[in-house]
């Protein structure tokens, strides 16, 4: 047996320390196959909408596609997709809000009120209601964040009470109309500033909407292509060249399609232009933020997060106090779209934008989720939509294959999770 | 027919990358209490885990012989159907549930599914009169003291026509009175035939109670001893616990000391969850610039949370006492204000409280100082991936690339990754829980080599261990904690296992 007088000693010196030989470094055939999946699961959402665009193109015998079909997807769904910008956020932190439906209704009542019976300029009733949707945003995150009351109950709470303002603001009627300007900027166009050209068998097209397309074709080159070079003068790694060429193409593709096809309807509506440049927004905030970053860092583990210093409570009031505002611009597009803010506007949107965000690869755990997945999402469901009503199909068909999807999003990505798990 | 109820021969049991138990004997004669001691770590409870089949037959190696049947487990549910209960030290009790509901939870006294009420309560009763628990069986469990949760799982125990009970740490959050009663209640179950297990820390507790005494150490048998031998003393017992070489684990080392670097006086703390507990009591630690200093404690010692306390009030409530930094008093009211006064803390549990497992070794590496990587609120990317990268080859973290998913890597490598994360903040005074726990032998060998050129850099280190002979071989000093009071420093030179097990084991004064 070990005495103990050797045992504060120092170690012989002949014995060579064994740095290292136990730990056995990750098989490289493992790493890789999970790398396959995480692409599987990043670029399997992208894929599914391209196959159901096709799909129902061919159903619906290319009416899907036609320029005035695209231009009402996009304007029918705005308001979901905002919301859907929102809500990823909240479930990338790990919460759900289910109030956001209410809130559009009583942001949408607090605009009309304002502007129809107040007659407030419209400017400033859309900065008085977008302080509105921040008051109430903060009121919830204040309950969450500070309180400690899970997102489910305090949101299930908002759903309710947020209705309810909304009767009482107005008075179980509708109010509208709304001032012209409004209703422009819900479901308007931009106007044609430069005229039209002719674009041979398509007929004719908006200039400035095709100037911009190119524009925005040239902006999405030109930040790829500095982005990769940064990368490689990082020495990261980075997609071959012929591959990086073919997803630019593909992108540049589908943009200038589309514009094309709103070009040669009534130019640009203006909520798509509000819509990109959220997008844009939202997607450096997440990407590239340090705010975005405690986002995921909070969901993806809570007590790492706040063991490394992040202030969990502050991030988390911050993003329901976002939630409130675009809550509110939904509501104001909404309310100028029927022209009218109702009572019942804005009933189960929150179930809209929940599932956009799911269906876009967000993680029910949370810590996982893409700005561009839930708008991919939402597209998802606003394709489906469209395209059902297009072919005549009832509406309990509609709602039958959105809940169906919903249910093949998530169980492919618990799927595509395990197989990455079982793989270790 | 042999008077052995239990004989496990040559138990080995691998965790990836980890060998908790090796070639593991033990034998346990009918109606005896037969404790069981050793380091944490060194493999009690696993043991445990295997007899009672949650590592079901099959995932070990090796044999067991319950009354002399081999018996191979592959549920909990077939060893307590042979009348093998164990009680884990979290007490698994349903705490809106009455004692009666939780003595025949999944054990039902039921008629054709439907629970018979007034049966369940009358042989709640008459279980609770064996325990000597004198209250009443509809009494909800959150409303019982910690003892009595204890004797309620020994009710329950009982119900199941238990033949061999084993306790994991049963005395550990106990008082003294509450200790008492229990080990009377196992000398009474012994007298009615009933083999208790009983895994202990308290040396006094054994000596009282055991008949005999198996001990392990590192995973392996190291000997049992007879109680009734008189020779068998409780220092006996820490050299069968901690007599080891120390060999070429721990890379040799010449520190260079500073001045103080953070000074911590009078730091008293109570629990959060039980009103009015006082986990840390009173503790004066000094750190110093190229110290590595250890911190020493049994399990509840309130090592952790001491640490954690510190470090911008993590753990515990009613926190008071004073923190310097270079001589200066300075407020940690939230990890941010620690982390700004140069403090960092490696948690004891990398998985839930140290690393985002879903997300890849750079963000982890880089979220305790995002600030650091960006400029007006915008992290740059490609700085992000260099730094992480150059952790990455200092740290020799083997991964494919820092773009890898931590909850991917062995312990190892995810504890580079966290000291990584800590390193990045520009910490100087390192608070490293169980830096090693869960990793195999290699890995910790670099782990100590990192320890040791944090202080050359000249920073301070506290590391906190369970391995005694890890903080033997790393540190500068130790201090040792029991019960929340410091109860000794002792340094380098005089530090032996049994002085520190000493003090770690010291009783209030």
């Amino acid at each position: 047996m070990a005495q103990m007088s050797s045992s504060g000693q120092a170690p012989p010196r002949e014995t060579s320390p064994a740095p290292a030989s136990g730990s056995l470094p990750p098989v490289p055939a493992a790493a890789s196959g999970g790398r396959f999946s995480i692409n599987l699961r990043q670029s399997g959402i992208y894929i599914a909408f391209a196959l159901i665009i096709v799909l129902f193109s061919v159903v619906t015998d290319g009416e899907l596609l036609k320029p005035q079909n695209i231009s009402n997807i996009i304007v029918q769904n705005s308001y979901i997709l905002i919301l859907a910008i929102g809500m990823i956020l909240i479930i990338i932190a790990g919460h759900i809000d289910l109030s956001v439906g209410s809130v559009v209704a009583l942001t949408g009542a607090i605009a009309a009120v304002l502007m129809v019976n107040m007659h407030v300029a419209w400017p400033l009733a859309i900065i008085i209601t977008l302080v509105s949707g921040a008051l109430i945003g903060a009121w919830q995150g204040y309950w969450v964040a500070y309180f400690g009351i899970p997102a489910f109950i305090v949101t299930l709470g908002g759903l309710l009470i947020f209705r309810a303002l909304t009767l009482t603001v107005l008075g179980n009627q509708g109010i509208g109309p709304f001032p012209d300007e409004v209703r422009t900027l819900a479901n308007g166009f931009t106007s044609s500033y430069l005229g039209n050209i002719g674009l041979g068998p398509l007929g004719g097209a908006d200039l400035l909407t095709l100037l911009v397309g190119l524009a925005a074709v040239a902006s999405i080159i030109g930040t790829q292509w500095r982005t990769r070079q940064g990368r490689i003068g990082y020495r990261q790694q980075v997609d071959a060249l012929p591959l990086f060429i073919l997803k630019i193409v593909a992108a540049v593709a589908v943009v200038m399609a589309v514009i094309v096809q709103l070009a040669r309807f009534k130019n640009l509506p203006w909520v798509l232009v509000l819509l990109a440049v959220l997008v844009l927004a939202y997607t450096l905030l997440t990407n590239r933020a340090v705010f975005g970053r405690h986002i995921y860092a909070i969901g993806g583990n809570l007590n790492a997060a706040s063991l490394s210093g992040i202030k969990v409570k502050s991030v988390t009031f911050w993003i329901f106090v976002n939630m409130g505002v675009l809550a509110a611009l939904a509501g104001v597009i909404f309310a100028g779209r029927l022209n009218q803010a109702g009572p019942t506007a804005g009933t189960s949107f929150e179930l809209d934008a929940i599932a956009a965000a799911f269906i876009g690869g967000a993680a029910v755990q949370g810590g996982v989720g893409k700005v561009i997945g839930a708008i991919t999402g939402g597209l998802i469901m606003a394709v489906i939509n469209n395209g059902m009503s297009l072919i005549g199909a009832p509406s309990e068909r509609v709602l039958l294959i959105k809940g169906l999807v919903l249910l093949a999003a998530v169980a492919f990505d618990v799927w595509t999770k395990r197989r990455a798990g079982a793989s270790t | 027919m042999t008077d052995h109820i239990l004989q496990m021969r040559g138990i080995t049991k691998t965790f990836p990358g980890v060998k908790a138990l090796q070639d593991v004997n033990l034998t346990v004669r009918k109606g005896e209490i037969h404790a069981i001691c050793g380091e944490n770590g060194a493999g009690k409870s696993t043991l445990m885990k295997v007899l009672s089949g949650v590592y079901p037959h099959g995932s070990y190696e090796g044999e067991i012989y319950f009354d002399g049947e081999l018996s191979q487990f592959s549920d909990i549910r077939q060893s307590e159907k042979l009348g093998i209960v164990i009680i884990h030290q979290e007490l698994a009790l349903s705490p809106h549930l009455s004692i009666a509901e939780n003595i025949f939870l999944g054990n039902e006294r039921a008629k054709r599914g439907l629970i018979d009420w007034n049966r369940t309560n009358a042989e709640a009763m008459e279980l609770l009169e064996r325990v000597g628990l004198h209250e009443n069986p509809v009494t909800r469990a959150m409303d019982l003291g910690v003892g009595k949760q204890q004797l309620v799982e020994i009710a329950k125990a009982l119900s199941k026509r238990v033949r061999l009970l084993i306790l994991d740490e049963p005395t550990a959050a106990l008082n003294d009175e509450d200790s008492a009663h229990l080990l009377n209640l196992l000398r009474g179950l012994r007298d009615e035939g009933i083999t208790s297990v009983i895994i202990s820390h308290k040396l006094n507790e054994i000596r009282a109670i055991a008949d005999s005494t198996t001990i392990l150490r590192d995973g392996r048998t190291i000997e049992t001893l007879d109680m009734k031998n008189d020779a068998v003393t409780e220092d006996r017992i820490i050299s069968g616990m901690v007599g080891r070489d120390l060999d070429n684990r721990y890379p040799p080392h010449e520190p260079t000391i500073g001045e103080e670097v953070l000074r911590i006086e009078d730091w008293t703390v109570h629990s959060p969850s039980q009103r009015g507990r006082v986990v840390v009591s009173g503790a004066n630690l000094t750190l110093r610039r190229g110290e590595i200093v250890g911190l020493a404690g049994l399990m509840g010692a309130g090592r952790t949370e001491l640490a954690m306390s510190v470090f911008g009030r993590s753990y515990g409530t009613d926190i008071s006492g004073r923190v310097y930094k270079n001589g200066q008093e300075i407020q940690l009211r939230t990890v941010g204000e620690a982390i700004q006064h140069g403090l960092a803390y490696a948690t004891e549990d990398r998985k839930r409280y140290g690393l985002n497992l879903i997300e890849d070794i750079k963000r982890n590496i880089s979220a305790a100082a995002l600030g650091k990587l960006a400029k007006r609120g915008w992290v740059d990317d490609n700085e992000e991936f260099r730094v992480a990268s150059d952790y990455r080859t200092e740290m020799n973290i083997k991964a494919p690339s820092v773009l890898s998913v931590t909850g991917k890597l062995s312990g190892g490598n995810q504890q580079k990754v966290v000291l990584s994360k800590w390193i990045f903040t520009d910490a100087d005074v390192l608070i490293l829980d169980e830096p090693t726990r869960g990793i195999d032998v290699g890995a910790k060998y670099e782990i100590y080599a990192i320890i040791n050129k944090l202080a050359d850099q000249g920073k301070a280190v506290l590391v906190i261990s369970s391995e005694l002979p890890e903080l033997l071989g790393i540190c500068d000093r130790i201090y040792a904690l029991s019960a929340g009071r410091v109860t000794g420093e002792v340094s380098r030179a005089d530090a032996t296992p049994e002085r520190l097990m000493q003090f770690m084991t010291k009783e209030k004064e």
